[in-house]
Order: structure tokens, then sequence, then C-alpha cells
């Protein structure tokens, strides 16, 4: 077993559990390069089928090519697919909230209305540790209370791949699939295993998106790195954190662990 | 979507060897304070990891605060650990040597976080403890040196750190050496290397201060942190041992019965016939199945593959079942021995009721008792009820039914399980069958082609002629406790009332019956099988049966106790183990206290006591003449038609 396959056999062994531990589970579906190898290991656990529904929470803000993108392969891959819609930014508190935090608690409150109408007591996403250190704390199966909330300074304790999958009534359970990998991991799955990809990672004049949020809070980084191959070279050398180009993360100091407290990503 | 570029040769050769380096885990532990966090932002800057801003936002994050540069920062990344200078969970991040590629696990310190040190430390194949020069050898850095045994992390490196406040001081340094070698030997660890380090100042992390005018420790020879890290050996694949997949889940999703799970240890080939425990039924592996369909399916899968497989035969197969190969099972029992260590909020108690997870099994259980605790600061033991929160100990437990396990020296994977209280994982542990047998031969019915034959004689014909039923009094006991004394004396006086009885006695059968049977906790239990089973025929012929023998496991008598039924009665000589000594008629517990006898229940094996007799001798307080009587009258009352 190589590194790939190691990091594969781990995030199928989570999937699995998941799906036999949580009542009714979705996994969410943000479009981007982490998510569509979570869907793809998906495929993997349950040998071609996804048995619960994969969610878009929709912002209405994305990239034109990204719903493109949405609309094909939730054919082609099979896929129960649920869209939802994100409420109104008027409706948003945004006390103490700089514009891109409050474009995404606007995100966070979509999520909670959507867990709530189908209710959910486990959501699959796709988050990693190396992607921002309030990320790197977080456990596999991530407990969140009544109103979706992370209670990230009393978290439960995690070993030995046993995981908490007992629940109250009206919470439920973030499972992280990814959290293990890297982003290098993802890109070099991702050409391993061939998995299709937004074209907006590719570089065009000059410029690329590395992380791929809402079209109004996310910018591209400089690099002229135009194929997957390209891009695993890049990101061996590069020392530019991958969500520089997120707005939202650099407000504040404390702005991603005030987001992710109420239930952001 | 993907393009499809050529790659140049020299590229491709230099991905595939990244995508085959080693990387290993190793976790930072160590009391609070001690400068973990500090030693790992150090770290990440001294070997150039630090993404590009990283610097500029620490210094700001200082400034704001009014404080002096803190490397601990890059770590603790929440607001309520910056502010207070404190770690309080657990957090991982990348880098690499010219060798091999880390995840760098930093733990905290503080008691109150134990269970996200446990958390940490249970992901990493290594360990680095980090040990304050001024401070010295402190309360948690015994206790992380003890978990990180006992959980099996067996690299251990130690930080002897903030050097610069003791003046880079050898002796000081040799001092806190030779104090925690020896601790860790006394837990079973050896420490690969003890390295005198300034976190803050970055001696002795990434690079040796000893050739250049600051040679503040140039007495020292040893590695750098780096290079401690460096010599560490990456984990042994489980491939060689044994195989044991514990099933995940069964899925028909379409018409394929495809049984899921994670191969712990061993290989497996599609034909291979294997077994799954507790039920030991067995197939052969018809296939191993996989996704995408256009990809050829594999014939062989090892050790930390997540496979899918189909079986030839259809038989019954359920999550929690261990898979193995026939002739090389886990073991079989519903009673184990751990060695745990507790985090629950609510100490952990004799009187609740609890789940355990081993693997993918879970049990309802509860725990027997609770054999000693453990001091981590000096290794001494004591008596107790219940562990309390942070404590570790030594526990018998007992589960609602037979599971498949492994013990932990023999399969750390299979061996090793938590204890769920409510809703949360509240403790860990690992598993010892010292004491106990393994009772998967005693369960199992080895021929096949057997076909019960009934008679025309039934058990009612049989106790009408006797005038009474048929049945077993069960005498249960220390040795020495008076089971065979009142089992005489009772059988003389129902023998004489007109009652068919008969002694079934452990010394007399052990001469013939089961002459080939010794003490080992295995051997007990097929002897007390076989006793059983004998009783159970003589009470099917319309027989009283008094059997005495010590039978010192529950599971057993409960076996029993199944295979005789409605007639089984279990009497309890409850003699206390200071009086049976006193008695010692046949001397053995004096042998047994020599050391010349091994195994001795009391002495040096268990004695479970019935949890509910049905009907308990105090032989203490009464002669046997007073026990004979008692009995004589049960026996009226149960057995007479
Ligand atoms: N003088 C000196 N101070 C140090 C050194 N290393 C760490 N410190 C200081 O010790 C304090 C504690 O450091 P941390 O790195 O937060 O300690 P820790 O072990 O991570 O603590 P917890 O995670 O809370 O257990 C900080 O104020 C550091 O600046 C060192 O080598 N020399
Ligand atoms: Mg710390």
């Amino acid at each position: 077993m190589d590194r790939l396959d190691r990091l594969e056999a781990q995030s199928v062994y989570i999937f699995r559990e998941a799906f036999n531990r949580i009542d009714k589970m979705a996994l969410l579906w943000s479009l981007g390069k982490d998510s569509n190898v979570m869907v793809w290991l998906a495929k993997k656990a349950f040998l071609g089928h996804i048995p619960f529904p994969v969610m878009h929470v929709d912002t209405g803000k994305k990239f034109p090519e990204m719903y493109e993108f949405r609309d094909r392969y939730a054919e082609e891959w099979g896929l129960d697919f649920i869209r939802e819609e994100c409420p109104p930014i008027e409706d948003i508190d945004g006390e103490g909230l700089g514009p891109a935090a409050r474009s995404a608690a606007r995100k966070t409150a979509g999520l909670r209305m959507a867990t709530q109408k189908h209710g959910f007591n486990g959501l699959v996403a796709g988050i990693r540790r190396d992607e921002q250190s309030m990320r790197a704390k977080e456990r596999v199966f991530s407990p969140r209370g009544l109103e979706g909330n992370w209670d990230f300074r009393d978290q439960p304790p995690e070993f030995w791949d046993q995981y908490k999958t007992d629940y109250p009534e009206g919470t439920h359970i973030r499972i992280h699939p990814l959290l293990h990998w890297t982003e290098l991991d993802i890109w070099e799955y991702t050409k391993r295993e061939e998995i299709p990809l937004i074209s907006l990672y590719f570089s065009k004049n000059g410029k690329r998106y590395r992380s791929l949020g809402d079209q109004d809070i996310t910018n591209p980084v400089d690099s002229d790195a135009s194929t997957v191959e390209e891009i695993i070279q890049e990101l061996r050398t590069t020392k530019v954190s991958e969500r520089s180009g997120r707005a939202m993360d650099h407000e504040t100091e404390d702005a991603f662990e005030r987001l992710r407290e109420g239930g952001y990503l | 979507m993907t393009k499809d570029m050529p790659m140049p040769k020299d590229a491709k050769i230099q991905a595939e060897a990244d995508r085959n380096r080693e990387l290993l885990r190793t976790v930072i532990v160590g009391h609070v304070d001690h400068g973990k966090s500090t030693l790992v932002g150090r770290l990440f800057h001294d070997t150039g990891s630090l993404p590009d801003g990283k610097m500029e936002a620490i210094t700001e994050m200082c400034r704001k605060r009014g404080m002096p540069f803190e490397w601990a920062f890059l770590m603790d990344a929440m607001q309520a650990e910056r502010d207070q200078g404190i770690t309080i969970d657990t957090s991982q991040i990348w880098f690499h040597t010219e060798k091999r590629d880390y995840t760098i696990i930093d733990a905290p310190g503080h008691t109150e976080f134990l269970k996200n040190m446990v958390t940490g430390a249970a992901q990493a194949d290594a360990a680095l403890l980090v040990i304050d020069a001024g401070e010295g050898v402190q309360e948690q850095s015994r206790r992380h040196g003890y978990l990180l045994s006992l959980m099996g992390v067996r690299q251990v490196a130690v930080a002897v750190n903030k050097m610069d406040r003791v003046d880079y001081s050898q002796a000081r340094f040799d001092e806190i050496e030779a104090e925690y070698r020896q601790y860790l030997n006394s837990v079973g660890v050896d420490a690969t290397f003890v390295v005198p380090v300034s976190a803050r100042e970055g001696d002795m992390i990434a690079m040796r201060t000893d050739g250049d005018e600051k040679a503040n420790m140039g007495w020292y020879k040893g590695p750098t942190v780096v290079e401690a890290f460096d010599s560490f050996k990456m984990p042994e694949p489980l491939s060689h041992q044994a195989l044991r997949m514990p099933v995940q889940d069964v899925y028909k999703f379409d018409d394929r019965r495809i049984i899921a799970g994670r191969i712990e240890s061993g290989k497996l080939r599609v034909g291979d016939r294997v077994m799954f425990s507790p039920l030991n039924k067995s197939s052969r592996i018809k296939s191993i199945e996989t996704w995408p369909d256009s990809r050829e399916n594999p014939t062989a899968a090892s050790a930390g593959e997540s496979v899918g497989i189909t079986l030839e035969e259809q038989i019954f197969v359920e999550r929690g079942q261990i898979m193995s190969q026939v002739d090389n099972p886990p073991v079989e029992t519903d009673v184990f021995r751990a060695r745990i260590f507790w985090l629950g909020r609510e100490p952990l108690s004799v009187k609740k009721a609890y789940k355990i997870k081993i693997g993918t099994l879970q049990a309802n259980a509860k725990i027997e008792s609770v054999e000693r605790i453990v001091d981590t600061g000096d290794l001494s033991n004591r008596e107790a009820e219940q562990v309390e929160r942070n404590q570790v100990g030594e526990v018998i437990i007992r589960c609602k039914r037979m599971i498949a396990l492994d013990e932990f020296t023999e399969n750390p994977n299979t061996g090793r399980f938590v204890i769920v209280d409510g809703y949360d994982i509240a403790g860990g542990g690992i598993i010892s069958m010292e004491g106990y047998p393994d009772q998967r031969s005693l369960s199992t019915v080895k021929s096949t082609n057997i076909y019960k034959v009934t008679t025309n004689v039934d058990r009612a014909a049989r106790e009408r002629r006797n005038h009474h039923k048929g049945g077993v009094l069960w005498f249960t006991g220390l040795s020495g406790a008076g089971k065979s004394t009142i089992a005489v004396a009772l059988e003389k006086a129902l023998f004489e009332r007109g009652y068919s009885t008969y002694v079934l006695d452990g010394d007399n059968v052990r001469y013939g019956l089961n002459a080939n049977l010794g003490f080992s906790p295995e051997d007990r239990a097929e002897n007390i099988r076989r006793v059983g089973e004998v009783a159970s025929l003589f009470s099917d012929a319309g027989v009283i049966v008094l059997s005495s023998f010590i039978s010192p496991y529950r599971s057993d008598r409960q076996r029993a106790r199944d295979s005789v039924g409605e007639g089984f009665h279990e009497i309890y000589v409850a003699t206390p183990l200071e009086v049976c000594e006193e008695r010692d008629p046949k001397g053995l517990y004096k042998k047994a206290r020599s050391g010349e006898i091994k195994d001795f229940t009391g002495v040096s094996a268990p004695y479970e006591e019935p949890a509910e007799a049905d009907f308990t001798l105090r032989t203490a307080e009464r002669s046997v003449e007073e026990c004979v009587e008692e009995l004589l009258g049960y026996v009226g009352h149960k057995f007479d038609l």
C-alpha cells in the first residue's frame, strides 16, 4: 500500500462507520476539489452506490462553471441529489462581522435550515486539518449542538478509530472523512483516480483558484499551473497557504473561530 | 476537466517517489507549560516549514496582547489558548525532512485536558516527551509516559527543554535524564534519545550550536530533535500476523451480498476458507469487490486495506464478528481483564451499565471488579471501589454475551477497546486474558452428522417412579470451603430418606473422566464443562446430583446451568478466604502462598462469586449438621413431587 492507498482505506472506513452508526445522513457537496474526492471515496466505500443523499447548499453566488459541473456530475455519478438555498443576506445578523464573514454566516444559516428540514443526524463534510488551524483541532466525528454549534473547547475524546456515534435527539454529528488528507494528497489522488474537476483550478492568464468559494469573496492566486501535474509541482514548493484567497479568514484574528463555533464548515 | 499533458520523465519519477515517501506520526507530550507547542513552532521555523506571512501574523497577535513573541501560537489557534497561554485541544501539522514526511501532533499538558492528550497520542507512531529543565520531571511527565506505554506507543525520545533557564547546565540535564530514563524503563519503555534543547532559542531543535560562538551545549554530542525524529523506525506492517477482519457491515445494494471491513492484520486471498467468530460459521471467499467496475478486482488483500468481499456459502454474518482463518481464530469469551484509563466525568463504577466497543463490535457490559488503581507517579497499587477521572487501573469486565477478541500483546488492533458511558466515550483499555480461559472450544460442537435420539421412557415417568424430580445441587466455593464435606453428609441424609442421589466430586473425576486435564484456565473450564454435561445426564435420569467443584468462573457455572436446565440449583458455600486458608485441610494454601502451586483459586487465580446463587451457606457461622438440615428443607421444597 502506498500513501494514497492508506488515505483511501482510512476514509472508506470512516464512511462505512458513519453509514452504519448514523440514522439519517447526507454528504455535503460544495463542488470543489475536496468534495469531489469525497464523492469518489463514497462510491468506493459502497461499491458504486451512494446510499444517502448528496446535498448542495447553494448561495446562488457560485461561478457558472460550478453550476455546470454540478448538473453534469449529479447525473453522471447517479447521485441522490438535493439542492437547498441559503436565506437572503439581509436575514443574517452581521454584528461584528466583516462582509466576507457575514456571507459565510449566511451559508451556515442555510446549512442549519436544510439540516432541520430533512432531519439529518449526520453531515459528511470535506474539511482537512491542514487547511486552517482551527480545523486542525477537529475530530473525525464531531458533535454539533441543537443550533448546529461546535463546542470546540470541550470536544469528546477520539482514539483507536472509535468515534462518537451516540448523540442526543436534535443534535447532529459532522463526519470528516478527509480530515487526515493534505492539499497535496487531494491533488495526487485526483490525478491517480482521474477525478473530474472544475476548470477554475487551472491557470488562465497567470491566475488560478486554489480554493473555491463564493464569487465575491474568493480570489485567485498567481500561478501558471494549468494541469494537475503542474499544480502538484507547484504545491511541492509553495509557501503560500491554501486559504489565502479566502477573504473571511483574514478579516479579524478570530473570524474563523467564531464562524466555526456557529456551525460553519 | 483533467488535462492530459505528458509529464517529463524526471518529474514522474519524482512524483512516484514522493507518493512512496514514509509518513511518520509523532506526538509531542509532557507536563503543562514545559514548552511543547513552542518547540513545534520553533521546529517549523528552523526547518523553513512555515507558510508565508505566518511570522508576521504571530508577531501581530503578540503585539496586540502586549506580550513577547510566542512560538506556541502556531499551534495554539483558539483565542482562549492564546489568551491563557495554554493548549486546550490537540492539533496536527505536516512537515518533512530530507528523510521522510511527518505529521506532528501537539498535545495539551494540563490534566484537565487529558482526554485531548489521549486523542492526540493514540494516533501516533512515536512520541517526543518534553520536560522543563527548571521544573524537572512532573506529574504529567510521568502520567504521559505511562499512557504512551499502555497505548503501545513505545518509541519515545525526550527533550529536556528551557536549557537557557538553567544556564545550559550539563549537571542538571544529566540529573533529569537519569531520573526520567529510569521511570520510562519501569513502564517498559527505553527512550531512544534524551536531547537538551531550548525551544525558545532554537538550540538543538533543527540546528546544533556547538560549533559556533554560542556553543551553549558543546558538551552534548547526541542528535538534535530533528535527527532524533529521523532515527525513529516506521511501524511494522501487520500483514504477517494472523488474519483479523472485524465485520463492519453487510451490503445488499444490488444482487451481491458484500461483507465490508478493514483487514486489521494478516492477509486474505480469494478461495481462502475463513471463519466468523463468535458464531464460528465458515465459508470460502468468492471475490474481492471494488469500484470503479472498469478496473479488475484483486485476488488478494492485506492489513490496512478496507475491502468488500463476497462468500461462496450464504452463512449468517453480522457487524462485530471477526473474520479469521479457520485454524487461527481470536479468543472467545464473555469476561476479560483490562488495563484501562478513565476520562469520564463520572467515575467508572461496578454499579453502572456500560457499553464497550472493540473494533466494530459493541456489547453491553459491567465492570465486575476493580482489581487495583495504579499511581502513575510511583507505580504503586492500591485497592479501590471505582476508577476516578484521569486514573489508570486494572478491572475485570463482563459482557452480556460471548464476544471475539485478542489479547493486546497478540494483536493490538483487536486487543483494545473503549468504554462508552451514556453518549460519550469515557475510557479505553487493553485486554489481557490472564487467569481466564478461551471459551471457544467449550461452546463449539466439533463433529458434524450428529442426530439426537429420543427414547420411550421420558423424564416425567422416571420422576414418578422416584417420587421426586431429578436435578443438580451445584456446590461452588473456594478450596476448603466445605463443599465436599457438606455434599457427602447431605447425600447420606437424602439417601436415607429415599432419594436417588449421586455425588460428583472434583478430586474423583480428575482420576477418570478428566484425567487428561490440568489446572490452566482452559483446562479448568473444560473440567467444569464435562462435569456439567455428566450432571445433566444424571439429572435427566431422575437422579439428584450433588456436585462439588470450586468452579471459579461464573461463565462456566452458567454453561452448566444452561446444559442442565430448570433443575439446576447453585449452592454457594460462602466461606471467607481467611477461614479456608486457616482450615487448609490439604495444605494447599501454604503451597500456593510459597509459589509451589501456581494458578491457585483465591490466591493466584480468580474466584468469581455467584451473583445470584439459589442458596447460600455461611459455613463459618454454622456446623456441618446445621448446613445439612437447612439443605434438607430446601431439597424437599424444590424436588418433591
Ligand atoms: N526560557 C524559555 N522559555 C520557554 C522555552 N520553551 C517554552 N518556553 C516558554 O514556556 C511557556 C509555555 O510554553 P508552551 O509551548 O505553551 O508550553 P506547552 O508545553 O505547549 O503547554 P501546554 O500545551 O499548555 O501543556 C511559554 O511562555 C514559552 O514561551 C525555552 O526553551 N526557554
Ligand atoms: Mg501547548
